[in-house]
């Protein structure tokens, strides 16, 4: 049944029980075209991606435990596109583009709500490359653009540009498509859409080996609901992708460290945007619900155990409680930890290993809410095609071995 | 007298100290020892709030932390005002002004409440499935401009705060032996066991006064004391033998290896807070073991309409009547699964609260209780439900049928102005899960309880699953015990004892009405309903996390503790399945919230991040200078003379510096002196050069890598002596080149006898550049010989300047001649001033950091980290040359081979010319055409722009794909205002023969 | 926070120290390209027990070795920079994580 204000009123009559189940509660079957390895909003996006454009619907998406459990359901939701390098720049927005529509493509309405993300400078140097990024933005025709410290107040009021705070605010970039979505919806909604196409979506459903033929390629997936015969996998589980991708014997550049974040108790509006602050590391919006949705570092450490420190956390507040300072008085709800998979140039990797058959998209970060939709469809195309789409092509594995790579946090590098 | 509703004696609040306060501008008051809570049901006052969703009229469910109803915001003044506060837990002062929330104009009467005729349509999650637009209107512009603003302003519950936070907070970090985390009957014991075996005990309740449940035992005695006289003892026997007590203190987050933090609560309940006084304290404790003794939360039942204000678990009844001597209600209704209500009902009773009726959900209930109820004459109906409530902004009646009973017509209505409820109680198992323990489930008795810990931790009483006093005074002193390492605990005498209680029920009781007609309240505060999370379960969420996000319930600001094991049993009835098998949410810190300012402490202003100040901060600061943050060190940026800008004075302070000379404080560049016999080696295996044929005396620019080829940081090395090397480094590298060499020197080349030392903040240095630079330095320096001859460029000598040790360095950053005079900081001063004399004497300059900038920029020379950006190679800046490929290895060397790195068009660092005067952007993109389309490669970008004032004109550095091959090419800067045409010319617009630095 | 035991100092909070990655990565230049991106790039990241490098960066200074469990980030074991990887006993069948101690139960 389609989503819809009419059905909506039509259901409210009669006691909404005629929804029916968003997604189908797929078994696995014996075998299948491709397979996804993890159903967070890449995995389901590549699934859907597939299905929808490339014509494949036997096809299934086997997760470990539920869907959107991880990343998906545990980032600030972050979305922008302004990133330097035009490989960056082309893999983000091609994303942005996609969400622009996503719930009418969709018929979810997964809340993605441009409400601009501001990025704060705090020394010349981050003016310096700041403004990099808004050329080389222009050029590739993103909107990004640059604001005094009194535009950037009048942008978010409750900002604190004083000089006298320690680290002042010399401007801030601003990418006015930047915002905000709703994290579950964005999984649940990609679900619904590729379950209706026919793509079996398999919970609680662990990858326990990854099984090749004679010829070293891909055979098929041992799993705790049994075997799958499959001549194509695509992993796209995240903190645990080296795990995964070791059943097949292949080593990654990738490290997992547990990320933070935490929400405020709800409050009426007061931030009207996204901001963020690279230097003293505090990210914050307001969710439509009321709470403050606040970022932290990652640890220092790798770990599987989707907990971190309370220095990390309390690091952060610190920075949040500097540029905005009438929140002290608010409350931390609930704090939560993320695994991310950082590479070494904290870039993506998007495309073949060397097993044939076998796909990986993993690296994402810190960062691979905003990419959700863009990186389904191209990783769609990689899978159903065997080769990489035009925009991940640079994201390869073998870049760690040329030096071509695409470092967006070397950028940033200060030293003087 | 302290409220209508207030017994005469009994509870523990002072009567005789009655304190005012206001609640929506009404003026009431209470006592000394009420919470507001207790103060406003002591004045009749049951409808204090609305919900979040529907807007419901809302009274107390609880009388703790557990509380989902009865939010306030307390305003102190403008910038002291706090909203979401739990009523429940806010400690009464004179003069409190309270107010509610989430209603307009008034909570009596409030228009947001049409929401709960919507209600059929605000299904859960049913903004999911519209607010999408017409599918004629492409895009995310309705969801944007019109439903989401909508949207926002409907939710959110209090208003934050407008003005800044002006009050302080404190923090500090303890170790102990045995951390007790609940003030309980329980962890009172487990404190008395642990401190009398000696050990180091800290322990923390988040009451205002620490004895829990035994604050609410009029009737019973331990080792023959009255309980509350019991706890007085064990306080000030803890406090005598050096135990800390912290009261209003919550354990929030149990953490890695037994690192549990609190939050303290010091001045919120005074009514004027002495100044300078922290509002609150973060502990972060490091125990060696840890004793939990969190307790239990009473659970509401699960039947329609049970939200009406009146309606109140049990227990928290209990604790208004006996502990804050309050009577709730004047006829009461009780409905309950557990034991426990009857205690409540028959101590209603006895203080002449009419108990309309008993309602017990179980087909056969037993033991003392209920005998003692039927003793007493209340009527009590065996195997009954509730199947729905009367009333409006109050209950006024219960409608009462039998379980088995078709429900819906077969009902009879009780009146009462109180409906309490027990649906059993749920283990307060928040830590143990935090601390990672696995939690097992009960069948048994429904409840998931602590498994074997994971951590140096014992969970005792009540969160553990134990019942009654003794138990929990005897698991309490055993772990209290066995914490300190001392055996085994004691027994403990107790009388008035409810060791027998149990019962309990978890999802919604039976009622046979249409379910889509009537609302059972699960998550009270974010209005989810039974059939909200049947409607999940239908719409294919199985797991609970799934359920929690859908409908979220369990997800409001008290993070579920009344509704989460009802919300678990409900979706695992639908789904048919066990509860073990639908999961278990997983708890969070915090336990319960804890303000961001805690968090944060002293960390603001100035304590935000340590400030670096040289020793030359002052008087530069004295000579007008404007400083930059570079990294944590203020640098004086510029030194403007009256009226100028920073262009203006930058242009001056540079053709002073070129004429003249001019001196500039370098002394937060990173110094690290490196010695031993192997230093010479060592550095060839941490830089690019060669430093073995560098005779002592001499300096060289050095140029280090990282392992993956690319530079991370460049600075003047200095040869003292065959084995000691003064090293520089950038100014923000400064700890990451140590930590580098470090390194390798420990793990990589351990065999090399080096020593390393930081010695940034033993030299200052002071940079005098100009062709007058010697005749100022000369007259202040004794034993180093000046001459060019004896002291070329590029050159060290150590001596004495102004009667104080100096090395004195004959280096360059401005392509003038030049000295950097580094002197031990605590003279750094007086060299500075005697400096400035004669530089100034002499019509020179004091410059800052940007005359540095531009200076160097006419010379050509870069700054690690502006013309690099963490993927250029030495070669791509045209200091190729600084690379010793013949030396066998060296940090970097390998990677230099890899194939995009000696790949044929890399970006190179050229210079720009520019016709005009208009200065380029730093960072702006570099085209071979006027015009590119969008999406045009960028050929390279400006790394450094400036005007020159010792050219004329204005000039640039550029990293530019296969720069140095474009010599004489035009290239072109895109701009918004059109593209600017650039000449490609070296990158050195000063001096190119280097005649004036080697003057 | 973790509690950190220092092979030279003792226990100490997290604080203290700095991570500094993967241990036991050989460098050994003389190697083709791929391996020469494996010594730089390519790691373990193994779920379960890891041998990392930490540096007391605020008491000592040195770099040592701490094997810890990246599950539950109980630390089983910590060894100077050189010392070779000891053996200590793997998780329980259950893959149960080994009890996570307090100051006095790791090994100093």
């Amino acid at each position: 049944m389609r989503f819809s204000l009419a059905n909506l009123i039509r259901q409210s009559f009669a006691g909404h029980q005629g929804w029916p189940a968003q997604w189908r509660d797929a078994a696995p079957k014996p075998a299948y075209d491709a397979v996804i390895v993890g159903a967070g909003g890449h995995g389901l996006a590549t699934a859907y991606y597939m299905a929808a454009e490339h014509g494949l619907r036997n096809i299934a998406v086997v997760e470990k435990g539920w869907l959107g459990g991880g990343n998906t359901g545990r980032n600030t939701t972050i979305i922008r596109s302004n990133y330097l390098w035009e490989e960056s720049e082309a893999l983000y927005n091609h994303a942005l583009t996609l969400w622009q529509d996503m719930s009418q493509v969709l018929n979810y309405n997964v809340m993605y709500s441009p409400r601009g993300c501001m990025m704060l400078a705090h020394n010349i140097h981050d003016v310096q490359v700041f403004k990099r990024h808004v050329h080389a933005n222009r050029l590739a025709g993103i909107d990004n653009e640059w604001l005094s410290p009194d535009e950037a107040k009048a942008f978010c009021p409750i900002l604190n540009t004083s000089e006298h705070i320690r680290y002042p605010i010399l401007g801030a970039t601003l990418q006015r498509r930047g915002g905000v979505a709703r994290h579950d919806a964005v999984a649940w909604g990609y679900a619904r859409a590729a379950s209706a196409l026919g793509v079996d979506i398999v919970q609680n459903c662990e990858v326990k080996g990854i099984t090749r033929d004679a010829s070293g390629a891909v055979s098929g997936l041992d799993t705790t609901r049994g075997p799958i015969a499959t001549k194509r996998v695509g992993v796209v589980a995240a903190g645990n992708t080296s795990h995964v991708m070791a059943m097949a014997g292949v080593r990654l550049p990738l490290e997992s460290y547990p990320l933070q974040a935490l929400v405020s108790e709800p409050v009426k509006p007061m931030m009207p945007c996204v901001v963020m602050s690279n230097t003293i590391h505090a990210y914050m919006s307001q969710s439509d619900k009321g709470e403050l949705v606040i970022g932290a570092g990652t640890d220092a450490y790798v770990s599987y155990s989707q907990t971190g420190g309370l220095h990390i956390a309390t690091h952060t507040l610190d920075a949040i409680c500097e540029l905005f300072p009438m929140v002290r008085r608010l409350r931390m709800l609930r704090s939560w930890g993320g695994i991310v998979d950082v590479t070494p140039d904290r870039s993506p990797i998007i495309g073949k290993t060397p097993v044939p058959g076998l796909f990986v998209n993993c690296g994402w970060g810190t960062g691979g809410f905003k990419a959700t939709p863009g990186s389904g469809n191209v990783f769609a195309h990689t899978v159903a095609t065997g080769e990489p789409h035009r925009i991940n092509a640079p994201f390869t594995l073998d870049r760690f071995r040329t030096g071509r790579l695409i470092d967006e946090a070397a950028a940033a590098a200060v030293a003087h | 007298m302290t409220g209508e509703h207030r017994l005469a004696r009994g509870g523990r609040v002072d009567r005789a100290r009655p304190l005012r306060f206001t609640f929506d501008g009404h003026a009431y008051e209470g006592c000394q020892g009420d919470t507001l809570a207790s103060a406003l049901l002591a004045n009749g006052v049951h409808l204090v709030g609305r919900s979040f969703k529907y807007h419901r009229p809302r009274g107390f469910l609880a009388a703790g932390a557990e509380e989902p109803n009865a939010l306030c915001t307390v305003a102190r003044d403008r910038a002291r005002t706090e909203p979401n506060l739990r009523m429940t837990q806010v400690e009464l002062y004179e003069g409190l002004v309270a107010s509610s929330q989430n209603s307009w104009p008034a909570r009596g009467f409030d228009l947001g409440a049409v929401n709960d005729l919507l209600s059929p349509l605000l299904g859960a999650g049913f903004y999911y499935k519209t607010f999408m637009g017409p599918r004629f209107v492409k895009g995310t512009t309705l969801w944007a401009k019109l439903f989401e603003p909508v949207i926002r302003r409907a939710a959110g519950l209090g208003v934050p705060p407008k003005e800044a936070d002006p009050d302080h907070y404190a923090n500090r970090f303890a170790h102990c032996d045995v951390l007790v985390v609940g003030g309980g009957a329980a962890g009172l014991a487990a404190a008395l066991a642990a401190a009398r075996a000696g050990a180091r005990t800290i322990l923390c309740d988040e009451g205002a006064e620490m004895g829990g449940a035994l604050l609410c035992e009029p009737d019973a005695t331990v080792d023959g004391m009255p309980a509350a006289a019991w706890v007085a003892a064990t306080l000030a026997e803890l406090a005598r033998r050096g135990a800390t007590l912290l009261p209003r203190t919550q354990g929030f987050g149990y953490y890695n290896h037994n690192f549990v933090a609190l939050a303290q609560r010091l001045t919120d309940h005074l009514p004027h807070v002495p100044a300078g006084a922290p509002r609150e304290r973060l502990w972060q404790v490091r125990a060696k073991r840890v004793v939990l003794a969190t307790g239990a939360a009473e659970r509401p039942l699960v039947f329609p309409d049970n939200d009406r204000p009146g309606v109140m678990l049990a227990d928290a009844a209990r604790a208004y009547l006996q502990r804050y001597g309050v009577k709730p209600g004047t006829q009461a209704l009780v409905v309950t699964a557990h034991d426990a209500a009857y205690r409540t009902a028959l101590a209603l009773a006895r203080a002449g609260v009419k108990i309309a009726r008993i309602v017990d959900t179980r087909p056969r209930p037993a033991g003392p209780g209920l005998e003692a109820a039927r003793a007493a004459g209340l009527p009590v109906t065996v195997g009954g439900t509730v199947v729905g409530t009367t009333g409006s902004l109050r209950v006024s009646g219960a409608m009462v049928a039998q379980a088995s009973g078709t429900g819906a017509t077969d009902f009879e209505t009780v009146p009462c102005d109180l409906l309490l409820m027990s649906g059993g109680f749920t283990p307060a198992v928040h830590l143990f899960s935090q601390s990672r323990g696995k939690l097992r489930f009960d069948a048994e008795t429904q409840r998931y309880l602590p498994g074997d810990p994971a951590q140096a931790q014992a969970s005792v009483g009540a969160c553990a699953g134990s019942w009654g006093l003794a138990a929990a005074l005897d698991e309490g002193s055993a772990a209290g015990a066995a914490a300190a390492g001392s055996g085994a605990g004691r027994s403990h005498a107790v009388t008035g004892d409810h060791a027998g209680e149990g019962g309990g029920i978890l999802g919604a009781l039976p009622h046979g009405r249409d379910p889509a007609r009537v609302k059972a309240f699960v998550d009270f505060q974010n209005d989810v309903t039974a059939k909200d999370i049947k409607l999940a379960v239908r719409e294919g969420f199985r797991s609970i996390e799934h359920v929690k996000r859908y409908t979220t319930t369990g997800m409001a600001t008290d993070q579920g503790k009344t509704s989460n094991m009802n919300s678990l049993a409900i979706a695992a009835g639908a789904l048919g399945r066990t509860l073990p098998e639908v999961g278990l949410t997983t708890f969070r810190q915090p336990y319960t919230p804890v303000t961001f300012g805690t968090f944060a402490g002293a960390a603001r202003d100035d304590l935000f991040d340590p400030v670096r100040r040289t020793p030359i901060h002052d008087l530069a600061a004295a000579q007008g200078a404007r400083f930059e943050d570079v990294g944590q060190w203020k640098r004086a940026w510029y030194f403007p003379e009256a009226g100028e800008d920073l262009h203006a004075a930058v242009a001056r302070e540079v053709r002073a510096t070129r004429a003249v000379a001019g001196i500039f404080d370098a002394s937060t560049l990173g110094k690290i002196e490196v010695v031993g016999p192997d230093a010479a080696e060592f550095l060839n295996r941490l830089y690019t050069n060669a430093w073995t044929k560098l005779a002592p005396g001499r300096c060289r620019y050095g140029l280090m890598l990282d392992e993956p080829g690319f530079v991370m940081d460049d600075g003047v090395v200095g040869r003292l002596g065959p084995d000691r090397f003064h090293v520089t480094t950038t100014t923000g590298g400064a700890p990451r080149v140590l930590n580098h060499m470090e390194d390798y020197l420990q793990t990589e080349f351990p065999e090399l006898k080096v020593w390393l030392t930081s010695v940034t903040e033993q030299w200052a240095v002071i940079a005098v550049q100009g062709p007058r630079a010697r005749d100022i330095v000369a007259p202040l320096v004794e034993g180093i010989d000046l001459s060019a001859q004896a002291f070329p460029h590029m050159a060290i000598r150590e001596g004495r300047i102004c009667g104080v040790p100096t090395r004195l360095f004959r280096v360059s950053f401005t392509g003038e001649l030049g000295f950097e005079v580094n002197v031990p900081a605590d003279y750094a001063a007086a060299v500075w001033q005697a400096l400035w004399e004669r530089t100034a004497a002499l019509g020179g300059t004091a410059y800052g950091t940007e005359a540095m900038h531009v200076m160097r920029a006419e010379k050509g020379y870069v700054i690690v980290g502006q013309e690099t950006d963490g993927t250029t190679t030495p070669d791509d800046l045209g200091l190729g040359g600084m690379v010793a490929m013949s030396k066998p290895d060296f940090v970097g060397k390998r990677s230099l081979a890899r194939p995009d790195l000696v790949a044929p068009g890399r970006k190179q660092l050229v210079g720009l010319a520019i016709e005009g005067r208009t200065v380029l952007e730093e960072g702006a993109q570099i085209t071979p055409t006027a015009d590119p389309p969008v999406g045009t490669h960028a050929i390279g970008h400006v790394t450094s722009a400036y005007w020159s004032p010792t050219a004329g004109t204005p000039i640039a550095l550029a990293l530019v794909e296969n720069g140095r091959a474009r010599t004489g090419e035009t290239v072109f800067v895109p701009m918004p205002g059109g593209a600017i045409a650039a000449r490609v010319v070296g990158p050195v617009f000063h001096d190119p023969e280097g005649k004036r630095l080697n003057g | 926070m973790l509690l950190i035991p220092c092979p030279f100092c003792g226990p100490r909070p997290e604080l203290e120290f700095r991570n500094a990655g993967h241990a036991h990565v050989t460098r050994n230049p003389a190697v083709d390209d791929p391996a020469w991106a494996e010594t730089l790039f390519f790691r373990d990241n193994p779920k379960g027990i890891m041998a990392e490098r930490w540096r007391h960066v605020s008491g000592c200074g040195r770099f040592f070795n701490v094997l810890r469990d990246t599950v539950s980030d109980a630390i089983l074991a910590s060894y100077k920079a050189g010392e070779p990887r000891p053996d200590v006993p793997l998780p329980g069948p259950e893959g149960e994580a080994p009890r996570i101690g307090a100051g006095d139960e790791v090994a100093p």
